[in-house]
């Protein structure tokens, strides 16, 4: 490759550019990564104060509508100001790249769509500092729960939740139309759909699924809001309303929601493997349609949410088929992994790790889920801890690992630098153990029946529970290495070249950290991703 | 990036921008019909399941209102779409007109919905029928306002031709949006005004 560098590019950007209105998808990246991990923090120590409730079985740190107001925030901030905008950063940094773009197709619509999320942040966490405290109803805000507002404020958690989740739609819908129409209109010549990476496929499958189902519960949400604040009664069972009409809206799209969630991981999980394994990604064509058959199937499997609400007994029988029809591609994504790192040279790297401990987290988490989707099973533990624990196998032991794996990979592309190695493994080894001994306990205590979302429970569960508490607190402690080597890195860690993972990905093509416009010229794809058996490059040379 | 040498077309965004309009905002509308989608749909099954819908003494929506609602708000349609056709020929008084005649119609709509609500004999508190009727209308007449405030927006551009030079990507959008305004009232006046009372 010749013609990349015109102008050097600045190592690091002074550090109050990203506090500034940037139109650069790679400044916006970064920055939504660094929100979304202080968000993390916050809602990581709800939790442990959540644990720490939980920790005996008395009621002794926090009363009850503080506690219910800790879940429900816990829950919120992790998925709507964690998950979503930390997979969103990483893709806002990597799709232009991956695909030989210069930026997104709408870049000022992106910088919006990332400062309405900060918003977001003060709307919930300023909840708290109500009178009368935060919502108290959950993530999912049921009603009649949610619509009950016996303060008779009208500004009151509840109003500002919705308001919240109203404003990370409206930034989610952005970020959607933005990631589809650069994906599809902004390719590089020659980059075939059939020739993308995997991550850019999970990317386009997920963002779709966010423009097809997102909006379903905005129109739910504004119902709600209407209901809690304006007098009407969509929801109010009492008054001719009815609840399951939400509940319907509401898991229309958060399931879909989930894949919205997983679908970025398992991209970054087929990108990284290859790299440290030396081999190419198996079944790649293979690999890459099946995220966009999971977010297809995705779509009709909603109502497994619901097997114990008002649901009619043929209802539960198709949406238990639909969804255990969803482990066909989620299967052939794991079998593809596990076939590209069979008899490959590993390199056990941080971003190797994580990886590798999210694909086990994500095959327990799979069982769980079979298991929650048959719906005699179901009736059994729904509403139990067993679902709490299946879901933080996948939110955490899946996402978040890949998020954490995605992170330590491009930090040299973001930073030119490299992170310390020893200090990653122990933070791979201090999330590991301390994400499964906090979820693993989750699970035997939910088929014994102990209910989620309460805060003193029979002494009968009190063994697992210090186990899950314990296991809590050392994830807390386990983002400490991560915090300090990231950030010592980026000031002092070793510099490095454009590529040294030796990584065939388009990315690396590029000085690291890329310069302002990616590329000087655009390139020219002519082969499939992930080439590894053979020494040539990934792009060819053209001049337009 | 400035070096000349290596950038022979201009910036590839730059380049590319109207073309990601014309992709995106579909895209967008697609989205978007999604909302109105979960109203219907909790409409439908909330009016399916509650008989008497209207409170007592009411006999249904004017239907004449409605209708007359309707004509205006596809006669507008009807407009902007002479208006496009006007833009495409290169007559842009012929376009100033015919836009202005959409804006109006559309103002003409707004006023018709804001008469309707004023001598409306329920509220929005009144069980299902008030908030599915007051949300579904004032959702849909936001769009309509919002369209207009568009429109407007377009013609003060349009006072400038030179700024239609590099194409008419914003003029084809407004229309598509005013066009599923159009779509999704058809829709309302069907499913609020026509559906058989009781």
């Amino acid at each position: 490759m010749t013609n990349h560098i015109t102008t050097p590019a600045p190592f690091h950007r002074p550090w109050h550019d990203y506090l500034k209105f940037s139109t650069d998808h790679k400044v916006i990246g970064i920055q939504y990564l660094l929100m979304s991990f202080c968000f993390f923090l916050v809602a990581g120590l709800l939790a442990m104060i959540i644990r720490a409730e939980l920790l005996t079985p008395q009621l002794d740190v926090v009363d009850r509508s503080l506690y219910n107001g800790l879940f429900t925030l816990h829950g919120t901030i992790m998925i709507f100001l964690w998950i979503f905008p930390a997979n969103v950063g990483l893709a806002n940094y990597l799709i232009p790249l991956m695909i030989g773009a210069r930026d997104v197709a709408f870049p000022i619509l992106n910088a919006i769509a990332f400062w309405l999320m900060p918003v977001v942040g003060v709307l919930l966490i300023g909840s708290f500092f109500l009178p009368t405290g935060t919502a108290q109803a959950g993530w999912w805000s049921y009603p009649p729960v949610s619509i009950q507002n016996p303060s008779g404020n009208f500004i009151n958690g509840e109003f500002l939740w919705l308001l919240a989740v109203a404003i990370s739609g409206v930034s989610s819908i952005m970020g959607g139309v933005n990631f589809v129409t650069t994906i599809w209109k902004l390719r590089a010549p020659g980059l075939t759909l059939l020739k993308m990476p995997v991550y850019v496929w999970t990317i386009l499958s997920a963002q779709i699924l966010q423009l097809f189902c997102l909006p379903a519960l905005t129109g739910g949400a504004v119902m709600l809001l209407f209901d809690l604040s304006f007098g009407t009664t969509f929801f109010d069972p009492f008054n001719q309303g009815n609840p399951i009409i939400y509940q319907h809206l509401f898991w229309f799209y958060s399931h879909p929601a989930v894949y919205v969630m997983a679908l970025p991981a398992f991209g970054v999980f087929s990108e990284i493997l290859p790299v440290f394994a030396r081999k190419p990604l198996f079944g790649y064509k293979t690999v890459a349609i099946s995220s966009f058959l999971i977010a297809i199937q995705g779509t009709f499997v909603w109502v497994h949410h619901m097997f114990t609400s008002a649901t009619p007994n043929w209802m539960r029988m198709f949406f238990m088929a639909s969804t255990m029809l969803i482990a066909v591609p989620t299967g052939i994504k794991v079998l593809a992994w596990t076939a590209t790192v069979w008899r490959g040279s590993l390199r056990l790297k941080t971003p190797m790790l994580f990886c590798l401990g999210g694909i086990i987290m994500f095959l327990f988490a799979g069982i769980t889920g079979i298991m929650l989707a048959s719906a005699p099973f179901d009736l059994h533990v729904n509403n139990t801890y067993f679902v709490v624990g299946h879901f933080h196998y996948v939110v955490f032991g899946t996402v978040t690992m890949a998020i954490y794996g995605a992170i330590y990979f491009w930090f040299p592309k973001m930073t030119g630098r490299m992170y310390n190695e020893a200090w990653g493994k122990l933070h791979f080894v201090l999330t590991f153990i301390g994400a499964n001994l906090n979820f693993f306990p989750m699970h035997p205590i939910g088929l014994q029946g102990m209910l989620r979302r309460i805060s003193s429970y029979d002494p009968q569960y009190t063994n697992w529970n210090v186990v899950a508490s314990l296991g809590a607190f050392l994830l807390g402690m386990s983002t400490l290495p991560f915090i300090a080597n990231l950030v010592a890195s980026a000031f002092q860690g070793q510099r490095v070249g454009n590529n040294p993972w030796n990584s065939l990905g388009l990315e690396w093509t590029i000085p690291s950290p890329p310069p302002e416009e990616n590329f000087v010229v655009i390139p020219t794809i002519t082969k499939e991703p992930y080439g590894y058996d053979r020494p040539t490059d990934l792009t060819a040379e053209v001049t337009t | 990036m400035e070096s000349g040498n290596h950038l022979p077309s201009p910036s590839p965004v730059e380049e590319q921008e109207p073309d990601n309009l014309g992709f995106g905002f579909p895209v967008f509308l697609l989205s978007e019909s999604v909302v109105f989608l979960s109203f219907f749909i909790t409409y439908t099954i909330l009016r399916l399941t509650h008989k008497p819908w209207f409170p007592p003494g009411v006999d249904g929506l004017d239907v004449t209102r409605g209708a007359i609602n309707t004509v205006v708000l596809v006669t507008s349609s009807g407009a902007i779409i002479l208006a496009e056709r006007a833009l495409h020929r290169g007559q842009i008084r012929l376009f100033r007109l015919l836009w202005l005649a959409t804006i109006s119609l559309g103002i003409v709509f707004l006023f018709g919905q804001a008469a309707e609500w004023a001598g409306m004999p329920f509220g929005l508190d009144a069980g299902s029928v008030g908030g599915t009727f007051f949300l579904l209308t004032g959702f849909h007449g936001l769009h309509v306002f919002t369209g207009v405030c568009l429109l407007l927006y377009m013609y003060w551009r349009s006072l400038q031709p030179h700024n239609f030079d590099r194409g008419h990507e914003g003029v084809t959008a407004i229309a598509l949006f005013w066009h599923f305004v159009d779509v999704i009232w058809i829709i309302l006046f069907i499913l609020l005004y026509l559906w058989p009372v009781n």
